[in-house]
């Protein structure tokens, strides 16, 4: 049957249907199973059972440990520990220590998302596989426990809607302000439990641009976001040393039918900045711009690769940061972390007086490495800016591209990228 | 049975704060922090078959499964909300907690007002107007009256074991 999204499409493939329909419940296996440091509480739920029955799969899961890292208590390294040992003693073959990266660029730079294939983890950000053509969605520890177990579960096919981008970025924008505009045009629920799926000119769209717009899906509620595999995503992988034969991507239909349309002219978006506390606070760069600030963070897992690096290390090459901020980097992986170094990023933000935090999650969720103090005001390249999102409910957290974190972080006020850093 | 009301886009951070995630995950550890950055009274005060109120997408954000756990825990009988985020409703499903879905019913609701839930028949009465909400799909509905997916799962390993 033809007119099928990219979601009816990939769902009816890995529930053995001919074609489904959105609303439909189907019941999938999905390639991996994605778990961070959260995967301790997951094993503590089922112990008994995986005593007794084991685990499905040993290839399902994969644990990256990026979340606490490292540990930062007695407690934490407990949690990192029962890790270990489970993996050990089943044998799991993708679990990758800490310090490797934050878990979503693993999967990605690691090939084990990919196109056309269905993943689930048990984090909101799994969405970013989309990036890459994959089904990837989020869910909770108790459905990855029963997933550890049986090794499937139930999904409801969701509608879809078609976001079209066309035409041009300014100088001074980036996939940041775009995702950051998409989400304040549509809100925080926008897309709930929807299939978001990007076409238009997205040739001009990086795989790590993509990244960065496919991670904040779950910021509009939707249940994946996803780009269509392409040149630009084939050389990605083969760079990453996946062969051809090893991924079949799924695409959707041309006449496909969409709960809704939405259409961007990318020279029309400005760079903009998400106020707290909500991702669909979206305002021009020119309505904040002067505001003060003390944190400024570069990295995690929607802005933490070796393009954004390049990016803020092209504005900070040879300056130093205001003495009033602290500027945080964190690299989304080793491997982008080893690259920053060899293309003298990493000499340039230290020189500027950064801190580098190890490849992992940093202060994003609020645990550690950079919690804030009351009455601090913090300008972020990650995803979330809920109050108390960075460990204290009296700070604020303003989203931006690294561009504009960076000639912020010398100003130590927010400041327009497109005007080099003097507001 | 007291009704707690909260406005649009009740994310996981104001339900549960993400600095506690690695410290807590049963109910006990969960009550205190529960909504701590939104409404403090509210974990000294709520008692068992207390309903909450809200609108649009109630637990946006995180995956962290801490605040169904957290207000399955304390007795919470239902979430009535305009629409629901969709991992949060997944886990609601998991660990067997009452969502309603109904628009009407929270927009109707004033303070004050007498509530009651009939879950059989997929009605909320708000000050003695019933409003009428959509029910889960019979398979999804079989997970939450098991009490959640893992009793679901183990009594669905212990049939398969046993043939």
């Amino acid at each position: 049957m033809g007119q099928m999204t990219f979601a009816e499409k990939i769902l009816a493939k890995y529930a053995h249907e001919k074609n489904v329909v959105s609303g439909q419940i189907v019941t999938v296996r999905p390639d991996h199973l994605l778990m961070h440091d959260n995967a301790a509480a997951i094993i503590k739920k089922v112990l008994p059972e995986l005593l007794q029955y084991g685990v499905n799969d040993v290839n399902l899961p994969v644990i990256i440990l990026d979340h606490v890292i490292p540990a930062s208590d007695e407690k934490t390294a407990m949690n990192h520990k029962i890790i270990r040992e489970f993996v050990a003693k089943y044998k799991i073959p993708n679990f990758f220590d800490i310090g490797n990266g934050v878990c979503h660029q693993i999967m990605i730079e690691k090939g084990l998302a990919l196109p056309g294939q269905l993943i689930l983890g048990s984090d909101s950000h799994t969405c970013s596989y989309g990036a890459v053509g994959a089904f990837s969605s989020g869910i909770d520890r108790t459905e990855a426990a029963a997933l550890l177990l049986i090794g499937e579960t139930w999904l409801k096919v969701p509608q879809s809607i078609k976001i079209t981008l066309n035409g041009k970025m300014s100088s001074g924008v980036y996939a940041k302000d775009v995702i950051l505009h998409i989400i304040g045009d549509i809100s925080a629920s926008g897309a709930d439990y929807c299939s978001v799926e990007f076409h238009g000119d997205i040739g001009q769209f990086s795989v790590d641009e993509r990244f960065t717009m496919a991670n904040m899906g779950i910021e509009m509620g939707a249940k994946n976001a996803v780009f269509p595999v392409d040149e630009v995503t084939m050389k990605y992988l083969s760079f990453i040393g996946v062969k051809k034969t090893q991924y079949t991507p799924v695409s959707a239909d041309m006449d496909a039918s969409y709960q809704k349309e939405l259409n961007y002219n990318l020279s029309e978006i400005l760079p903009v900045v998400a106020v707290p506390h909500g991702v669909d606070q979206v305002k021009p760069i020119n309505e904040v711009i002067g505001l003060e600030i003390q944190q400024c963070l570069i990295g995690t897992c929607t802005n933490g690769r070796l393009s954004d690096f390049k990016i803020a290390a092209e504005i900070l090459n040879g300056k130093k940061v205001h003495p009033r901020v602290r500027l945080l980097i964190v690299p989304s992986s080793q491997q982008i972390f080893l690259d920053a170094i060899h293309k003298g990023y990493m000499e340039i933000f230290i020189r500027a007086g950064g801190v580098v935090l190890p490849p992992g999650c940093g202060p994003c969720l609020g645990a550690h490495q950079g919690v804030l103090a009351p009455g601090e005001r913090c300008i972020s390249t990650s995803n979330r800016n809920f109050k108390g999102r960075m460990g204290c409910k009296d700070a604020e957290i303003y989203l931006a591209s690294p561009a504009t974190v960076a000639v912020s972080a010398l100003a130590g006020v927010i400041s327009d990228p497109r005007k080099g850093g003097v507001f | 049975m007291r009704i707690w009301k909260y406005g649009d886009n009740i994310n996981t951070d104001m339900l549960f704060p993400g600095k506690y995630t690695y410290t807590c995950s049963t109910a006990e550890e969960i009550k205190p922090h529960l909504l701590e950055d939104l409404d403090p009274l509210f974990a000294k005060q709520v008692s068992k078959d207390d309903v909450i109120f809200a609108g649009k997408n109630f637990g946006c954000g995180s995956s962290r499964e801490q605040p169904v756990v957290g207000l399955t825990g304390v007795g919470i009988s239902a979430v009535v909300a305009e629409s629901f985020a969709r991992i949060f409703f997944r886990s609601a499903i998991n660990q067997g907690l009452l969502l309603i879905e109904c628009p009407d019913a929270v927009r109707a609701y004033r303070k004050g007002d007498s509530v009651s839930i009939d879950v059989k028949n997929g009605v909320v009465l708000v000050a003695g107007t019933s409003y009428v909400f959509p029910r889960l799909p019979k398979e999804i509905l079989a997970i939450r009256d098991a009490g959640g997916l893992l009793p679901y799962i183990r009594e669905k390993l212990k049939q398969k074991h046993q043939k």
